[in-house]
């Protein structure tokens, strides 16, 4: 689904990532661990196609990034889920709006029985009518994990996706994350949280990659 | 959770327009409304001038088109003979409708202006002035005068077109300047908006990246802010449009004052109610076409 080629990323005269290879394949679950600054937001953002690449190749779902249009991307973009660690809600409008925005970005109407399923799997129905600056740490992120699944994407990103949150909070995510991977949607997530990776490869089958020195790498047996 | 959430739906299903996915913006808001309300209150009056002047031209013209003056000179001898020729001349000239001597009462209070009431115009070799009515599409004025000459060089036609001409030009410039107001008003209202706009786009840069992130095409990002742009300049250009009315409707009646006259007249009280849609319009696609331009920017 998702594939980089030989990817190189430079902010001016630094090269933050060199020569990177990853493939996201369907069904895969994915850590992508590194210190802070190692490049995992980066390299999360060239994923979905909010960062173009110094050179290399981004494929998503088939389709090359640099030759994708504008409405192009914004379609491919539909395909996947983004967890980021601040949220990104848009604060005047309601979690359950906000929950919906990937629909109402497509001009298509969102079944109220599927939104109101969905804020009780996240735990969130009781929150559905309030404003995103209101809601806690974890509701915040459970209702960014809530936008990124409503459309039913074929693979989730996730950016530190437990950083606010308590480690109780971080396993509920993690758990739905995990459910969410069982029914078949792709997941990666970047972490530096360690504990989080062993109690994830302790439910499913997780491939541990860690960014090093500009490289990718797979993590060793430790984790 | 169904897996499928949001690809088949059994219930009753949000609004597909959705929210208003961008947040209210007091200043740009006021900004606008406030644009659209002066430009369309100085609209109003330049329509009013273009329609005025053009009642104005059109008047004229017709006032003039329809009569024409033939000055005789001849000796005191010769008159009565060189006048029975000449409405002889005219009554078989086509396109004339009546032929009338203008007699001396109306020679006297025609120059009473320069020389007084007292004036003995029957004892002055003035010149006999006939009024020539005309009918239909007119007389042949070039025809008229190669005959006169023939058989009566003493009489000069004047068909007022030299008089005409001017008098239309002017007011067909005047009515060109009031539209060219209109358009330069309509552009200035499109370069506030467009400013307006591109100050909002700048000031939402998050929520476009929102919008983005969640898979919204440029279009839709556009068709939010063109949106509350155009419903803006729609409603302060109606209440600037009102005021002008008002303003308009205050004015005197014609043959009252310099400005009798200006205000609109029958129909033309509804051309100024095109101004709010043509305003909204306008902020339309000039939010349009900065929006496009910032969203490319922001790449």
């Amino acid at each position: 689904m998702i594939r980089l080629e030989k990817l190189t990323q430079k902010f001016g005269d630094r090269t933050l990532l060199g020569e990177v290879d990853l493939h996201v394949a369907t069904g895969a679950f994915h850590f992508l661990t590194g210190p802070s600054g190692a490049g995992k937001t980066t390299l999360l953002k060239l994923c979905y196609g909010e960062l173009m690449p110094s050179s290399g190749k981004v494929s998503l779902f088939g389709n090359s990034l640099a030759q994708m249009s504008r409405d192009q991307l914004a379609e491919t973009r539909r395909r996947i889920g983004v967890i980021h660690q601040d949220c990104r809600f848009l604060d005047h409008l309601s979690i359950v709006e906000n929950v919906a925005l990937p629909f109402t970005a497509a001009g298509r109407a969102v079944p109220e029985s599927d939104l109101r399923e969905l804020l009780v799997w996240v735990g969130l129905e009781a929150q559905a009518g309030a404003l995103p600056p209101t809601l806690s740490g974890g509701e915040r992120q459970r209702a960014a994990l809530a936008r990124a699944v409503i459309a039913a994407p074929e693979v989730v990103l996730a950016d530190e996706p437990t950083g606010n949150v308590d480690w109780e909070m971080s396993l509920r995510i993690l758990s739905l994350l995990i459910e969410l991977n069982r029914m078949g949607t792709a997941v990666m997530i970047a972490t530096h949280d360690l504990n989080l990776i062993r109690s994830a490869k302790a439910q499913v089958s997780a491939r541990v990659l860690r960014i090093s020195e500009r490289r990718l790498q797979s993590a060793g047996a430790d984790l | 959770m169904n897996r499928e959430s949001g690809k088949k739906g059994t219930s009753r299903a949000r609004r597909r327009d959705g929210p208003d996915v961008v947040p209210g913006s007091g200043y740009t808001s006021v900004l606008t409304g406030a644009t659209a309300a002066a430009m369309a209150f100085l609209a109003v009056f330049a329509l009013a001038l273009a329609l005025g002047a053009g009642r104005l031209a059109d008047r004229w013209s017709d006032a003039l088109a329809q009569s024409a003056t033939l000055r005789l000179s001849a000796p005191a001898g010769e008159m009565a003979t060189q006048t029975s020729a000449v409405l002889q001349i005219l009554r078989e000239t086509p396109g004339v409708a009546s032929v009338r001597v203008i007699d001396a009462d109306e020679q006297r209070a025609l120059l009473a202006p320069w020389f007084g009431p007292e004036m003995p115009v029957e004892r002055l070799a003035l010149p006999r002035l006939i009024e020539i009515i005309e009918a239909g599409e007119g007389f042949d004025p070039v025809g008229l005068r190669m005959r006169l000459a023939a058989e009566a060089p003493g009489a000069v036609l004047d068909d007022h077109s030299r008089w005409r001409r001017p008098m239309v030009a002017a007011a067909d410039r005047l009515r060109m300047l009031a539209l060219v107001a209109v358009a330069l008003i309509a552009g200035a209202m499109a370069a506030m908006v467009a400013l307006a706009a591109s100050f909002s786009l700048a000031a939402n840069a998050q929520v476009i990246a929102v919008l983005r992130l969640v898979g919204a095409r440029d279009a839709f990002i556009a068709r939010a802010f063109t949106r509350r742009f155009a419903l803006r300049a729609l409603v302060g250009a109606g209440v600037g449009t009102a005021l002008g009315l008002g303003a308009l409707a205050l004015f005197p009646a014609a043959g009252e004052g310099v400005l009798a006259g200006l205000g609109p007249r029958g129909a033309d009280w509804l051309w100024p109610l095109t101004i709010p849609p043509f305003a909204a319009l306008v902020a339309w696609a000039a939010t349009r076409a900065a929006a496009f331009r910032v969203l490319r920017r922001q790449g």
